[in-house]
C-alpha cells in the first residue's frame, strides 16, 4: 500500500460520507453520514503520520525529538478525532430525540427554522 | 466749495444714503416703527440732501479742473498678478449724473413724504429708496467694471424690492419678478462682457493696465480702434455691454418690464424712470463709450436698437389708457433717443438728454402721483376736469408735457433737437432711418402725451368712482390739491425742466455760461456735435405741434368728423393697445411654449425617464438581484452544505489552477 491509495479511500469515504450527509432525509442517516466522513479524516491523519514522517527523518536524523513530536501528531488526531465524534454523535442524538419531541418528524428537510 | 473735493467727499456722495439705508433698516425699524415711523422720512431727505450739495462740490471741482478730478484706486484684492481695485472716478460724465441723480431723487424723496404718508411700510419704503439711491450713485461713481457690477446689481435688486413694495398684490409681485428677470437676461451680456475682458487681461497687463478698470478698458479701446491691439473682439465685447444696458434701459426686445413696473408706488416709478434704474444703462453705454467707438458694428446696432425703440414705444404709448403706462413707453421711447444719439457717436447729446429727460420724466411722473393721490385712480377715463381743482399739478404737469414734447424753449426741445441734429448730419449709413423713425417719433410723442394732459386735466369730470374712493378717504370734497410736500418738489423740477436746456446753449453765450457749455464740460466722452440747424429745429416744431393738435382735436374739441377715421384705425389700436402681442409672444410662445412646453418639458422627460430610470433601475436591480438569489435561503441546512462544499471545491478548485 502506498500513501496516494489510503488517500484515495480516504477521499472516496468522505466523499461518501457528505454525500450520505447532504442528501439522507432522516437525521439519524445524516448522523451516521457524518461518522463516514469522521472516518475518512481519521484515515488520511493515520496514512500521513505512517508514511510522511519517515521522509522527514531521513532527512532530518539528529533532530530526534521534533520527529517525534510529527510521529505522534497524526496519531493523537485520531484518537482526538474519534473522542469528539463519541460526543458529537451522543449531542446530534440527544438533539434528533429533541426534535422530534417538538416536531413529531426526524426529516431533516422539514426543519428549516433558518429560514427565519 | 472753493477748494477741490477731497476723496472723502466724494466717497461720501455714495455712503450719505448708504448710511441713511442703514439707520433706517437697523434702527427706525426694529425699534422706532410704531411711533416715529416718519424720522426715516427724514433721514432720507437729509442723506439725500447731502449727497446733492457734495454732488455740486464734485461737480464744481471737475468743472474748475476741465477734466477728471484724479483718485487713486484702492486695492481691493489680488488674484494672481491681477489686482482688483476700487476707487472713485469723478469725471465730466460722473459729475452730471452725480447732480442729476441725487437732484431728482431728493425730489422724489420730498414727494414720498406726502405721497407715502399713512402707509403701513413707510419706514420699509424710504430704506429701500435710499439703498436704491447709493446703489446708483456706486454704478456712477464706480471706477472699476466690478464695482460697477456690483451696484448695478443692487440698483436692480432695489427695483425689484420697490416694484414689488406692495408685494400683497399679485400684480406687484408679478412685475417685480418680471424686472427682475428680464434684465437679469440683459446682464447676462454683461456679465459675459466682464469675464472676457477678465479672459484678455494678458493684452492689459502685458501694458501695464488692469482689464477691470474703466480708464484702462478706454485705454485698450483705443488702441484696438487703431488696430494696435489684435486678439480683442471688440465688438462681442461691446455688444454684451449693450446688452446689459438694454436689459436696464428697457430697449426693444427686453423692454416689457418697463410698463409692469407701474405697480410700484409712483415715487418709486419717478425715480426708476428719471434718474436710477433707465439712466443706468444708457450711462453705461456712455461710461464705455472708446468700446463702442472701437466697433461700427456695435454701434449701428446701437443706433438702429435706439431708433426702433422710440419709434416701436411711442406708438404703444398712444392708445394706453393708464397715465403711468403712457409714461412707461413714453420713458422707453425716450431712452430710445438716448440710445440712438449713442449709437450715431454723440454721447454727449445722449447724456445731455437724459438730464433733461429726467427733470421732465420725474416731474410728469410727480404729476400723475399727485392726480392719483386726488383721484385714486390712474385710468385716464375716469379723469376730466382736474384742471381747475389741480392748479398746481396742472401746470407743472404742462410744463413737463411741453419740454417731453420738445416745445421751443423748454429743455426738452434742446436735447431732442441735437439728437435730431446728429442723426440728419451724421455721416452713418443707417442715420438717415434712425433720423426719420425719431423724426415721426417726435409727433406721437407730443400726441400721446397731450392725449393725457387732455384727458386728465380738461373736459368734464368723468371720475365718479374716483371721488367715490377719494370720499371713503375721509378728505370729502372731491379731487384736491396735493399737499404742500408734494407740491414744492413739482414746482422744483418745473424749473430744469424749463431751463436746463440753456446749459447746453447751442447758440450763443448766455450770462456766465458759454456757447456749448455742457458739450466743452463733457469734451473727454468723445463723438461729435453738430451745430443746431434752424431748419431741422422748424420742422421738429411742427412734428411736435401737429402732434398736440391732433391731440387737442380729438380729446378736448372731440371733433365728429374725426370719428369714422378712428373707427378705421381700430383694429391698428387694438393692436397697439396690445402691445403688440409682444407680451403674448414673450410670456405665451416664448415662456409658455418653448420654455414651458420645450424646454421644461424636455428637461421633465429627462428627469423622469433618465434620472428618475436610472436611480430606480438601480434600487430594481438590488432588490430583484436579492430575490433571484432568496430560494437559496430556505432554511435547509443540507441545501447550505451542497453550496458550502460546492464553494469549497471551486476554491480550491481555483488555487489549484492559478497557484
Amino acid at each position: 500500500m502506498t500513501l496516494e491509495r489510503w488517500l484515495v479511500l480516504s477521499a472516496v469515504l468522505f466523499t461518501i460520507g457528505l454525500y450520505g450527509a447532504l442528501t439522507k432525509r432522516h437525521a439519524v442517516a445524516v448522523l451516521m453520514a457524518i461518522e463516514i466522513m469522521f472516518g475518512a479524516v481519521n484515515i488520511a491523519a493515520l496514512a500521513m503520520s505512517r508514511y510522511v514522517v519517515p521522509f522527514a527523518l531521513r532527512a532530518n536524523a539528529a533532530d530526534v525529538e521534533g520527529v517525534a513530536s510529527l510521529v505522534l501528531t497524526g496519531q493523537v488526531f485520531a484518537v482526538f478525532i474519534i473522542t469528539i465524534a463519541a460526543a458529537e454523535v451522543a449531542l446530534g442524538l440527544a438533539l434528533v430525540i429533541a426534535i422530534y419531541r417538538s416536531r413529531e418528524t426526524v426529516d431533516v428537510t422539514r426543519v428549516n427554522l433558518m429560514k427565519r | 466749495m472753493g477748494a477741490t473735493i477731497p476723496e472723502a467727499a466724494a466717497w461720501a456722495i455714495l455712503f450719505s444714503p448708504l448710511a441713511s439705508f442703514l439707520f433706517i433698516a437697523l434702527v427706525v425699524r426694529p425699534f422706532l416703527n410704531r411711533r416715529y415711523a416718519r424720522l426715516a422720512g427724514y433721514v432720507t431727505v437729509l442723506a439725500v440732501g447731502a449727497a446733492l450739495a457734495l454732488s455740486l462740490w464734485a461737480a464744481a471741482s471737475t468743472l474748475r479742473q476741465g477734466g477728471p478730478v484724479g483718485f487713486a484706486p484702492h486695492r481691493w484684492l489680488t488674484l494672481g498678478e491681477l489686482e482688483f481695485r476700487v476707487g472713485v472716478l469723478l469725471d465730466p460724465l460722473t459729475a452730471v449724473m452725480l447732480v442729476v441723480v441725487t437732484g431728482v431723487s431728493l425730489m422724489v424723496q420730498v414727494y414720498s413724504q406726502g405721497y407715502m404718508r399713512g402707509d403701513p411700510g413707510y419706514a420699509r419704503y424710504f430704506a429701500f429708496m435710499s439703498l436704491f439711491t447709493a446703489s446708483m450713485v456706486g454704478i456712477v461713481l464706480a471706477r472699476s467694471i466690478l464695482q460697477l457690477y456690483v451696484f448695478w446689481e443692487l440698483v436692480g435688486l432695489c427695483s425689484y424690492l420697490l416694484i414689488g413694495f406692495w408685494g400683497d398684490r399679485p400684480a406687484a409681485a408679478a412685475a417685480a419678478k418680471k424686472a427682475f428677470l428680464v434684465t437679469r437676461l440683459g446682464d447676462v451680456g454683461f456679465l459675459l462682457a466682464i469675464l472676457y475682458l477678465f479672459s484678455q487681461r494678458a493684452v492689459f497687463l502685458e501694458r501695464g493696465l488692469n482689464p477691470l478698470e474703466i480708464p484702462d478698458i478706454h485705454e485698450v479701446a483705443a488702441l484696438a480702434k487703431a488696430g494696435a491691439v489684435g486678439g480683442l473682439a471688440i465688438t462681442w465685447l461691446a455688444l454684451g455691454i449693450f446688452a446689459g444696458a438694454a436689459g436696464k434701459s428697457a430697449q426693444f426686445p427686453l423692454h416689457t418690464w418697463l410698463p409692469d413696473a407701474m405697480e410700484g408706488p409712483t415715487p418709486v416709478s419717478a425715480l426708476i424712470h428719471a434718474a436710477t434704474m433707465v439712466a443706468a444703462g444708457v450711462f453705461l453705454v456712455a461710461r464705455l463709450y472708446p468700446v463702442f467707438e472701437a466697433s461700427q458694428d456695435a454701434l449701428v446696432v446701437v443706433a438702429l436698437v435706439g431708433g426702433f425703440t422710440a419709434l416701436f414705444a411711442a406708438t404703444m404709448g398712444l392708445v394706453m389708457d393708464d397715465i403711468k403706462r403712457v409714461m412707461a413707453y413714453s420713458t422707453v421711447s425716450q431712452l430710445g433717443y438716448m440710445m440712438l444719439a449713442l449709437g450715431i457717436g454723440a454721447p454727449r447729446l445722449a447724456i445731455f438728454h437724459l438730464g433733461m429727460h429726467a427733470f421732465f420724466k420725474a416731474l410728469l411722473f410727480l404729476g400723475a402721483g399727485s392726480v392719483n393721490h386726488a383721484t385714486g385712480t390712474f385710468d385716464l377715463r375716469s379723469m376730466g376736469g382736474l384742471r381747475r381743482r389741480m392748479p398746481w399739478t396742472y401746470g407743472t404737469f404742462l410744463v413737463a408735457a411741453l419740454s417731453l414734447a420738445g416745445v421751443f424753449p423748454l429743455a426738452g426741445f434742446w436735447s431732442k433737437d441735437v439728437i435730431l441734429g446728429a442723426a440728419w448730419s451724421s455721416g452713418e449709413p443707417v442715420a438717415p432711418w434712425v433720423f426719420w423713425m425719431v423724426m415721426v417719433t417726435v409727433a406721437l410723442t407730443a400726441f400721446y402725451i397731450f392725449r393725457v394732459f387732455f384727458m386728465a386735466f380738461h373736459g368734464a369730470s368723468r371720475g365718479s368712482q374716483a371721488e367715490a374712493s377719494h370720499g371713503a378717504g375721509g378728505h370729502g370734497g372731491g379731487p384736491h390739491e396735493s399737499p404742500a410736500v408734494m407740491v414744492l418738489p413739482m414746482v422744483a423740477l418745473a424749473v430744469p425742466a424749463v431751463a436746463a436746456g440753456y446749459v447746453a446753449n447751442p447758440l450763443s453765450a448766455l450770462g456766465p455760461v458759454g456757447a456749448h457749455w455742457l458739450n466743452e464740460f463733457m469734451a473727454s466722452l468723445g463723438g461729435e456735435v453738430a451745430e443746431p440747424d434752424v431748419a431741422l429745429a422748424i420742422a421738429s416744431q411742427v412734428a411736435a405741434l401737429t402732434g398736440i393738435a391732433v391731440a387737442a382735436l380729438l380729446y378736448q374739441a372731440r371733433a365728429r368728423w374725426l370719428a369714422p377715421m378712428g373707427r378705421g384705425l381700430a383694429p391698428l389700436g387694438r393692436l397697439l393697445s396690445r402691445r403688440y402681442y409682444l407680451d403674448e409672444l414673450y410670456e405665451g410662445i416664448t415662456v409658455g411654449r418653448l420654455f414651458y412646453r420645450g424646454m421644461a418639458r424636455f428637461t421633465d422627460w429627462v428627469d423622469r425617464e433618465v434620472v428618475d430610470r436610472t436611480v430606480d433601475g438601480i434600487g430594481w436591480l438590488g432588490r430583484n438581484l436579492g430575490r433571484s438569489l432568496l430560494p437559496l435561503q430556505n432554511g435547509q441546512v443540507q441545501v447550505y452544505g451542497v453550496v458550502i462544499s460546492f464553494g469549497v471545491l471551486a476554491i480550491v478548485g481555483a488555487y489549484l489552477l492559478l497557484r
